[in-house]
Formats: structure tokens, C-alpha cells, sequence
């Protein structure tokens, strides 16, 4: 049983975790989320509205897969549309989750703790949609494991010099680093489930994904060692993931591709987004399952600031992009950034990104914006329109209008196109609702450390970081 | 509280590292292999409406390759003889055997006969037999002895990269033109004559194209 004092006080708190919960209570409480014989009706109502989406995803791709790509609204000269796009979006999302699990673990920053576990969830299925993309627009789906550099009896290979190429080894990359590292934070809490699962099958199947964790100073030492070493493993991917992308536009010669700040920019994009998302993910879950006392203010807070950040980031890249068309002085450039962007016929979507991207989350300079939930809410929105918007005026602005007007053409995406992006956003609620239904949605071993440190440590905010303590541990 | 497993699990999930570790590799070192060989049909006669034997009307009798591929040279598609080429002897020899039945009411009837066709490649491919047998391809380099086989079968797996090896390296595979269709010819190498070397000479002599360009897509697919 929780708390009651807990469960019934629900005032809001800047501390990294409201204070009065001990081991047990923390425990009871994040397990009685997913083990809660109770099914409760706002996630059964999501459930089913998401698996509604999902078949509307799903009958987007037989439709594609049973007439080839012609449904969908890429065009000559756009030979990327929607695919691409929702690829790179997505993609993008997915970044917040190692920036929090990995470079936040490093740089000691605890308030990670709880929201890392539902954030590394959220980048699994961010790149299970955008992986999903590719597949489709390849065409000949059954020859989509061409991708890869297999020996073959066509004794051909993919062209290594294309970023295409290396896109393929930076997504599948992140996505085993990122499912392994999620995996093996989970292992002690999914033994806790299975100590605490009274049925047969369900300590059968814990019992097994726990792989014999015991809990024993030594299976801590190395799991701590494991950890650290994945969170290192996955620093580097937060930046080389997201440049890599940049590079499938970057390293092209199309004008309003070809620039050396889209790395940059692309990665604190993702970040960005990325934190979007984790703000409109735990606003919900914080609501619904009654986790104000260990999803505070605190994170929010903190998740509006890196916003603001990377968002600054994202704007100084804006304004670099037109300054560098401006400054190059090359017809095609200056035709790309003045006539095209900011007046031709897309000149909706680049200044709706100005202000979804640029000016509105200038209001998290305020403490009171960033302290209130609709507000952030209303920021992380925009966001996520500004970041889609973003890849819609890289890719279709520059492909419609190139060198040749004799191959000029304009992009509309087609009904198919918006049932897959929209399907794929339902399928993402849907695998976001069923973790949160068998896992738990919060690192209980991590939260009993923190707990353990506030109790023994003392100093609330200027606690050394869960990491350290581990480390202390594991050395002596 | 009792265990859940009983303590031979242990050894099961031991296992269950060595079997992914090997069984993965395994599985798709043995799809290779198949499709490599008995996949793609290599070596395997099939059924045809006459027990036809290349090796004793080539190997014995020393009738040309054109005399019945009589468009070898000439078109893309080396042709298959009309019925009443067959006849030319046969209406003389083995005139009455029981194994040619199907050549006679093929003659009465004026329907060729069906032969199942062992080389065949994807439609995707535009494959000319002329410009091959011009430049000195020779018919050994992918039809094999055909004058030591009784039964025609598939002696190269026909493969985008059994293509492409050649077109990569077309000296391997030149021989000057008057030898195309002899079968047996081999470089002299007591003159010192090796294959490499003829070949280099011959990509000049022949004017055959690089291997850059002859890997160009479009070669092969237009």
C-alpha cells in the first residue's frame, strides 16, 4: 500500500523528490502503476484510440506496399516528401532520451533519475516509427535488407561514400545501444516485479528477463560498471546520430542543403524536440498516475531550460542559414533562402517555423512560463510542429525549387501520406501506453538511491549525483 | 519462497548464449551456400521432350555450335534449330528410333518442339550473345564442355556476380575470335602464351570497352 499521506498530498514541489517517501513506499508506489490489478479508464480510452491510429497506420503501409510508393506525393523533382521528413523527425525525438539517460548521468545531474526510464522508452519507439520510413520508401520492400553491406550474389555493395550509407549504420547503432542500455538499467527492476508478481506466468517471464538478478553486492558492481560503460558508449551517438542525418542533406549540393552548420544545428534540433516530447509524455503520465511527488516542478523546470537552450541553438541556425545565403553570394543560394523560402509558395512553412521554433519558446526566459504546466505545454506544441516544420522546408522547399526551372514541381502530400504520420504517432501513444502497463515507468532502484542518499547524505539540492555514489560503491 | 526455476535452468540459459552465437551465423552461412549450389540449379539435367546429347553430335560427330545456335553471332538470342535442321540427318539416321518420336510428329505436325530452356536469365537483364561471341567470349566460358556432356545442364550459377566478375575482368575470359567456338582451345603456354597476357592484348585488338564502363548499370539493364 502507498502512502496515503503521499498519495493524498499532491501539491506541487521543486524538490527532486517530494520529501517522506522511504524504500517501500517509493517501491509500492511506482510498481502499482504497471501491477495494479486495476485497469484504469483513461489508459484502456487511450489505448483503444491508439490502436485506432495504428490501424489507420498500418492500412497506409498495405495500401503502400500493395501499389509502390506512387500513393504517396513524392514527385520528380521531390523525391523525398513525407517519408523522409517523418523519418528525420522522429529520429530527432529520440535524442532527448540518451541525452538524459547518458550525458546527464556523466555530468552528475540527479534529477535525471526520474524521468529517465519513460525518456529512454520514448527514444525506443521514436526510431521504431522513423526506422519504419526507410523500409517503406525503399519501394521494392522485400529488398529493404539491402541497406546493409551483405555478401550477396550480386556482388555489389552500397555505395560507402553515401551518408545514406552511414545513416544506416548511425540509426541501427543507436537503436541496439539504446534498447541494450535501457534493457540492462531495467534488470533490477524487473526482478522487484518479479518478487512481487503473484501470478505463475507473470514470475516465469520477470523471472527471466531479471536473467537471475539476485541483487548481490557483486551482480551491483558489475551491473554499475555495465552501466556506466553504455552510458559512455551512448554519449557519442547523441551527437553522431542526429549529424549523420544532417549529412544525408548536408553533403548534397542542393542549394539550401549544402551547409556546414546543419550538424550543429540538427543535433540541439533534436534535443529540442526530443524535450519537447518528454515534457508532453510526463505532463500526462505526472497527472494520471499521481506521480507529482517524484516527477516534479524541479523537472519540468529544468526540462523548459535545456529547451530554451537548444532552442537558442536551433534559432542562431536559422538566422546563420540566411545569413550564409545572403553572404555566398551565388544566385541559386540567394534564389534558395529570399525568393523561395521567405516568399515562394512555402513561405507559410518557413515563417510559421520562425515563430513555432524561434520566437515562442523565448518565453521560457520567464520562471513563472517555465513553472506552469499549460504554458509548457503550449511551448513543447509549438515545438513539435516547429521541428517538423523545420524538415518540411529543408526537404521541400530546396527539392521543388533546384537548379533547373524546367524541372521545378510543387509537393502535396497525398491522404496516404498523413494516415501513415498520423498512424505513426498512434502507434508511438500505443507502445508508450503498454510499457507503461508491464514496466515500470520510473527506475525504482535508482529512486531507493536517491531516497537513500537524501536520507543519509543530506542537502537536497547539492546531493552528489546517484552516479557518484555507485561509483564510491564499485571502487571499494 | 519456493524458486521459480529449477536449478538446471542455469545451464539452459548458458546454452541458450552459445546457440544465438552460433546458430545466427550458422543459418545465414547455409542460406549462402544453398543458394550458392543446388539453388540455383547447377549441374541438375532437366527433363526434356528428347534425350539430346551435345557431347556425341559436338564431342563425336564435330558439328559447329552455329550449325544449329545458327543466331549465336548474329542477335541477341543464340537460337534453337527448327525442326527440319534436326531432320537433315535425321530423316536418313535413326530414322525409326523410338527416342526421336517426338522430332518425327513434330515434322508431321509443323509444331516445334518444346525444349525446357536450362540458361535462363531474369527478364530485367538484356543479355546479347553477339557482341560476346564478337569480342571472343568464347561458349566454354559460361556453357562449360559442352561436347563432354551428354545432357545439357547449368555449369555457372548465372548470378549478377558470376556477370559482373567477368565484366570486371574481361581479360580472363578473351581468346582471339577464330578459337570462340572451338571448345578445347587453351593459350600455348609452352610458347610461353599465358591468359592474362593474350587478354590484355586482346581488350586492344577486340576494342573492348574498360571495366568501368562495362559495369555501367545500364550494360545490362536498360
Amino acid at each position: 500500500m502507498a502512502n496515503p499521506m503521499l498519495a493524498s498530498n499532491q501539491r506541487e514541489t521543486f524538490d527532486i523528490i517530494q520529501p517522506g517517501h522511504d524504500y517501500t513506499s517509493i517501491t509500492e508506489k511506482i510498481t502499482g502503476i504497471s501491477m495494479s490489478p486495476k485497469v484504469s479508464p483513461v489508459w484502456l480510452l487511450g489505448v483503444i484510440f491508439a490502436l485506432g491510429m495504428a490501424g489507420v497506420m498500418a492500412t497506409g503501409m498495405i495500401i503502400t506496399i500493395l501499389f509502390g510508393v506512387g500513393v504517396w506525393g513524392n514527385n520528380q523533382p521531390n523525391g523525398w516528401g513525407f517519408d523522409i521528413i517523418n523519418f528525420v523527425w522522429w529520429i530527432g525525438i529520440g535524442h532527448a532520451g540518451t541525452l538524459i539517460s547518458a550525458i546527464l548521468l556523466l555530468l552528475h545531474q540527479n534529477w535525471r533519475t526520474s524521468i529517465n526510464r519513460f525518456a529512454e522508452a520514448m527514444t525506443l519507439f521514436a526510431v521504431v516509427q522513423a526506422g519504419m520510413y526507410p523500409l517503406l520508401h525503399v519501394g521494392r520492400h522485400q529488398y529493404a535488407y539491402w541497406m546493409f553491406p551483405l555478401p550477396n550474389s550480386m556482388e555489389l555493395w552500397p555505395n560507402f561514400r553515401s551518408p545514406l550509407m552511414w545513416d544506416v549504420f548511425a540509426i541501427s547503432t543507436y537503436l541496439t545501444v539504446s534498447a541494450v542500455f535501457w534493457y540492462v538499467g531495467l534488470v533490477p527492476d524487473l526482478a522487484t516485479l518479479r518478487d512481487r508478481s503473484t501470478s505463475r506466468m507473470a514470475k516465469v517471464l520477470f523471472g527471466m528477463a531479471a536473467l537471475g538478478w539476485r541483487g548481490s553486492a557483486l551482480h551491483w558492481r558489475r551491473y554499475m560498471q555495465v552501466y556506466l560503460l553504455l552510458a559512455g558508449l551512448s554519449t557519442p551517438l547523441v551527437l553522431s546520430v542526429h549529424t549523420i542525418v544532417s549529412f544525408d542533406f548536408a553533403v548534397g549540393i542542393v542549394p539550401g542543403w549544402h551547409s556546414t552548420i546543419f550538424p550543429p544545428y540538427f543535433v540541439a534540433g533534436a534535443v529540442f524536440a526530443g524535450f519537447a516530447m518528454t515534457i508532453l509524455l510526463s505532463v500526462p503520465l505526472r497527472a494520471v498516475c499521481n506521480l507529482r511527488d517524484v516527477i516534479t516542478m524541479r523537472h519540468l523546470e529544468n526540462m523548459g531550460k535545456v529547451m530554451l537552450a537548444t532552442g537558442l541553438i536551433v534559432f542562431y541556425g536559422y538566422i546563420m542559414e540566411v545569413f550564409f545565403g545572403a553572404y555566398s553570394s551565388n544566385k541559386y543560394e540567394l534564389y534558395m533562402t529570399f525568393n523561395n523560402r521567405m516568399f515562394g509558395p512555402y513561405a507559410w512553412s518557413y515563417w510559421m517555423l520562425i515563430v513555432c521554433n524561434g520566437i515562442i519558446p523565448q518565453v521560457l526566459w520567464m520562471k513563472k512560463c517555465r513553472t506552469s504546466i499549460p504554458c509548457l505545454v503550449a511551448v513543447s506544441i509549438s515545438v513539435s510542429i516547429g521541428m517538423w516544420l523545420e524538415r518540411f522546408v529543408i526537404i521541400v522547399t530546396s527539392l521543388s525549387f533546384d537548379f533547373m526551372p524546367s524541372s521545378w514541381a510543387l509537393y502535396h502530400p497525398t491522404h496516404i501520406d498523413w494516415m501513415i504520420y498520423l498512424g505513426t504517432m498512434g502507434f508511438f501513444t500505443l507502445l508508450f501506453l503498454l510499457f507503461c502497463r508491464i514496466l515500470p515507468v520510473i527506475s525504482i532502484a535508482e529512486m531507493r538511491e536517491l531516497i537513500h542518499h537524501q536520507k543519509h547524505v543530506h542537502g537536497g539540492h547539492d546531493a552528489p549525483g546517484s552516479h557518484q555514489h555507485a561509483h564510491s560503491h564499485a571502487s571499494h | 519462497m519456493a524458486q521459480i526455476f529449477h536449478p538446471s535452468t542455469n545451464v539452459l540459459s548458458k546454452l541458450s548464449i552459445v546457440a544465438v552465437a552460433l546458430g545466427v551465423p550458422a543459418l545465414g552461412t547455409g542460406a549462402y551456400l544453398f543458394s550458392q549450389t543446388y539453388g540455383a540449379e547447377m549441374y541438375i539435367p532437366k527433363p526434356q521432350p528428347i534425350p539430346f546429347s551435345h557431347r556425341h553430335h559436338v564431342g563425336d560427330d564435330g558439328i559447329d555450335c552455329r550449325f544449329c545456335h545458327s543466331s549465336v553471332d548474329k542477335g541477341p538470342f543464340a537460337g534453337m534449330p527448327s525442326t527440319h535442321t534436326c531432320m537433315t540427318c535425321h530423316s536418313q539416321i535413326w530414322s525409326d528410333s523410338p527416342e526421336l518420336e517426338a522430332l518425327r510428329s513434330s515434322f508431321r505436325s509443323g509444331k516445334p518442339i518444346q525444349w525446357a530452356r536450362v540458361h535462363d536469365l531474369p527478364d530485367f537483364v538484356y543479355f546479347d550473345h553477339s557482341i560476346h561471341v564478337k569480342k571472343g567470349v568464347s561458349c566454354v566460358s559460361c556453357h562449360g564442355r559442352v561436347d563432354e556432356r551428354p545432357l545439357a545442364m547449368k555449369e555457372q550459377d548465372l548470378t549478377m556476380g558470376w556477370c559482373i566478375r567477368c565484366h570486371r575482368h574481361p581479360e580472363k575470359n578473351i581468346r582471339p575470335k577464330e578459337y570462340v567456338f572451338n571448345l578445347a582451345w587453351k593459350p600455348n603456354e609452352e610458347k610461353g602464351e599465358t591468359q592474362n597476357e593474350l587478354g590484355e592484348k586482346l581488350l586492344e585488338t577486340n576494342k573492348i570497352m574498360n571495366a568501368s564502363q562495362l559495369t555501367n548499370c545500364s550494360i545490362c539493364h536498360r
